[in-house]
């Protein structure tokens, strides 16, 4: 029964053109695969990086829907509550104050989309198609958290292409600073989801910790008000918040680059401060890298301990 | 279809790295272990125990070389847990697995260089086209650029999906995926290809089809071939089958071995009176046959030799005969006391056992 039946139904018949012609193909092309070594981690890498890659260029509804929220905030949130805020931002436009919030949100969200694809992918079982890979557990999780970093990222370029909506014009240094900041953040917010997405075996489980995480982080992170002169509590949570180190820098970037009066700047960008004392940009984007890291190391650990 | 390019099968010069596993042995599978061969699959004592259930308790099997073995038995007996240690991906709770002649613990890298794997549940990626899901395991397991199209070309063009190559997996039927996740387990040249349940939930064409493929994989490709099964039919395209019961071998030989130890020929007769024939039957052949079916069925050796005796001596009219040779059915009855129907019905709790083992592997 076996051996009668050569051809296949519908989808195969065309393919094959007959058995003589499959019967070319005699000789097989022998493969074999290498001892593990440094080039083969790197291509394991290279190509779940591109896997991500090529799964976000698909769905291009993703990229408008995570755009949706950040684009509320700017310019429904930003624009209503512009009268409201006048009498606190010295004339400078609202929703330039709050743009550099804006652009660490959406770059959050497609982050910690690309981190969720992990849980989705076990679910739908692809997972185990590289977990039995005869490659590093880290080679996977790098990939992974790389691809992430660099569709956030992508995602951080469109929210900085608009800058001159709100006021802020095109400027090659500023642009690269924002955008360096951002490739920081979105590595290490991927690197934090897939930490979470190594526990977590439900899709909804984990949309559920990502909008407990996300929201918070963005509300104290200064995104929405100043820094200057907060009640304590509100204070320490702030500086505990790892988006404020992110957030801060790039608002203190574009504000150098406006023309705004000391009294403004003051105010506005008055910079994080730990017990009075001003925290540099470089530290603070070190701070974020370090986290990145540090979560980072954590996701692995928990990947390679898996069985 | 043109010729191969002649450069391209150029890789198959002998590599040192690879010793010569049963070569030509698929000739003689039964005695494929003889000297110099390495034993593809060589499992002592394995056992796997979660918590207090013990999934796999205490197997011993070796799988020659070149060989197409087949795990027969009910869901929940223990088969995937079996295939998954050896595949690496559950560890043992005690006992040792050599594959491809590594250690499926100690030598965990080694042993998935040299396997292929198709799971029941598909493991592939539906927003990458048939192409991009091989390119990337051809990727992931470090196939050398030069010889990844062609082998590609290859594997796909067995499995009928070379044209589809550039459409996306979530476009294919539940029969081209396992055909696709066939030609991906094979793209690395494995030395055994592990296949749990390949035909489950397929179509009786497609399931068909597979079985070609792996006949044709047989004579091609020098490859060990385990896989498990529930299907009596399928076990029966197998060299040897081991049938496991509640996480135990109980039975290991090629199908007409097994069947043979059956002992019997199952005989089913129609006659003008049912009752009196089972009677007449216990009278004067002293064997007891039951009404099963419609029909008066017994069993006893030989059953061709014994047709004329019943003719001339059972006294009763008969209208119609049927012989058979005892099925793997009755193998896996007469060494389980059940069959394997039955043996699923009430494994309902084992197969929750089994999804509860699985979700603890996560």
């Amino acid at each position: 029964m076996a051996t009668e039946t050569a051809t296949v139904g519908t989808e195969a018949g065309v393919a094959q053109g007959g058995d003589g012609g499959r019967r070319a193909s005699g000789p097989v092309a022998r493969v074999h695969v290498p001892a593990r070594s440094l080039r083969s981690e790197l291509r394991a890498i290279r190509v779940v990086w591109r896997r991500e890659l090529i799964r976000f260029s698909r769905d291009r509804l993703r990229i408008l829907t995570s755009l949706v929220q950040p684009f509320l905030f700017l310019f429904v949130l930003g624009t209503g509550l512009s009268s409201l805020a006048s009498a606190g931002t010295h004339g400078v436009n609202f929703k330039t104050f709050i743009y550099p919030g804006v652009l660490c949100m959406a770059v959050m969200f497609t982050a910690m989309f690309s981190a969720a694809s992990i849980v989705w992918d076990r679910e739908f079982g692809f997972l185990r198609e590289m977990m039995v890979a005869p490659v590093r557990r880290s080679s996977i999780v790098l990939g992974k958290c790389l691809g992430g970093a660099t569709v956030a990222a992508f995602q951080g370029l469109i929210v900085i292409a608009i800058a001159p909506v709100v006021g802020i014009h095109y400027q090659l240094g500023l642009m690269l600073e924002l955008f360096a900041l951002a490739l920081l953040l979105a590595f290490a917010i991927t690197a934090f989801g897939v930490m979470f997405a190594a526990r977590i075996n439900q899709m909804q489980s984990f949309m559920a910790l990502m909008q407990m995480v996300i929201m918070p982080m963005f509300f104290i992170s200064g995104a929405l008000f100043s820094v200057a002169s907060l009640p304590a509590w509100l204070g320490v949570l702030n500086r505990i918040d790892p988006l404020t180190y992110a957030v801060d820098p790039m608002r203190r970037a574009i504000f150098s680059h406006l023309s705004i009066n000391p009294a403004a700047r003051r105010a506005l960008d008055p910079g994080v401060t730990w017990w009075g004392w001003h925290v540099p940009t470089l530290l603070e984007a070190a701070v974020i890298a370090v986290l990145g890291l540090g979560m980072l190391s954590i996701a692995i650990w928990e990947f390679s301990r898996a069985e | 279809m043109s010729q191969l390019d002649p450069g391209a099968t150029a890789p198959t010069d002998p590599d040192p790295a690879r010793e010569p596993l049963g070569a030509g042995s698929s000739a003689h599978p039964g005695i494929g272990g003889g000297a110099g061969s390495v034993a593809a699959v060589s499992v002592k004592g394995l056992v796997k125990r979660y918590g207090e259930v013990e999934a796999v308790r205490g197997i011993d099997l070796e799988v020659h070389a070149g060989e197409t073995f087949g795990f027969l038995g009910p869901n929940g007996a223990g088969k995937s847990t079996t295939i998954n240690m050896l595949c690496t991906l559950v560890r043992p709770s005690s006992g040792s697995a050599l594959v491809a002649g590594h250690d499926v613990v100690s030598e965990r890298d080694e042993v998935r260089r040299n396997i292929g794997l198709v799971f029941q549940d598909t493991t592939l990626d539906g927003y990458l086209t048939a192409e991009q899901n091989l390119r990337l395991h051809a990727e992931l397991y470090g196939v050398s650029r030069d010889v990844v199209r062609e082998r590609m070309r290859q594997v796909m063009e067995m499995v009928g999906l070379w044209e589809r190559r550039s459409s996306l997996v979530n476009t294919f039927s539940g029969g081209m995926k396992r055909r696709l996740e066939i030609a991906r387990g094979l793209l690395h040249s494995p030395r055994v290809l592990f296949l749990d349940e390949p035909t489950v939930g397929l179509d009786p064409q497609t399931r068909s089809s597979i079985w070609s493929y792996i006949s044709e994989l047989k004579s091609d490709e020098d490859i060990t071939i385990f896989m498990t099964t529930h299907y009596m039919d399928e076990a029966e395209y197998c060299d040897r089958i081991a049938i496991i019961d509640r996480g135990k071998i109980v039975a290991l030989d090629t199908p007409a071995a097994l069947k043979a130890s059956v002992g019997t020929d199952r005989i089913q007769i129609q006659t003008g009176d049912d009752d009196a024939a089972i009677a007449a039957l216990r009278e004067r052949f002293e064997i007891e046959a039951v009404l099963a079916e419609g029909a008066v069925t017994f069993g006893v050796p030989e059953g061709e030799r014994f047709l004329p005796r019943l003719f001339a001596e059972l006294g009763e009219p008969i209208r119609s005969v049927h012989v058979s040779r005892p099925s793997l059915d009755d193998v896996f009855m007469s060494y389980t006391g059940t069959t394997i129907r039955d043996a699923e019905a009430s494994a309902g709790n084992s197969d929750m056992r089994r999804n509860m083992a699985r979700m603890m592997n996560r």
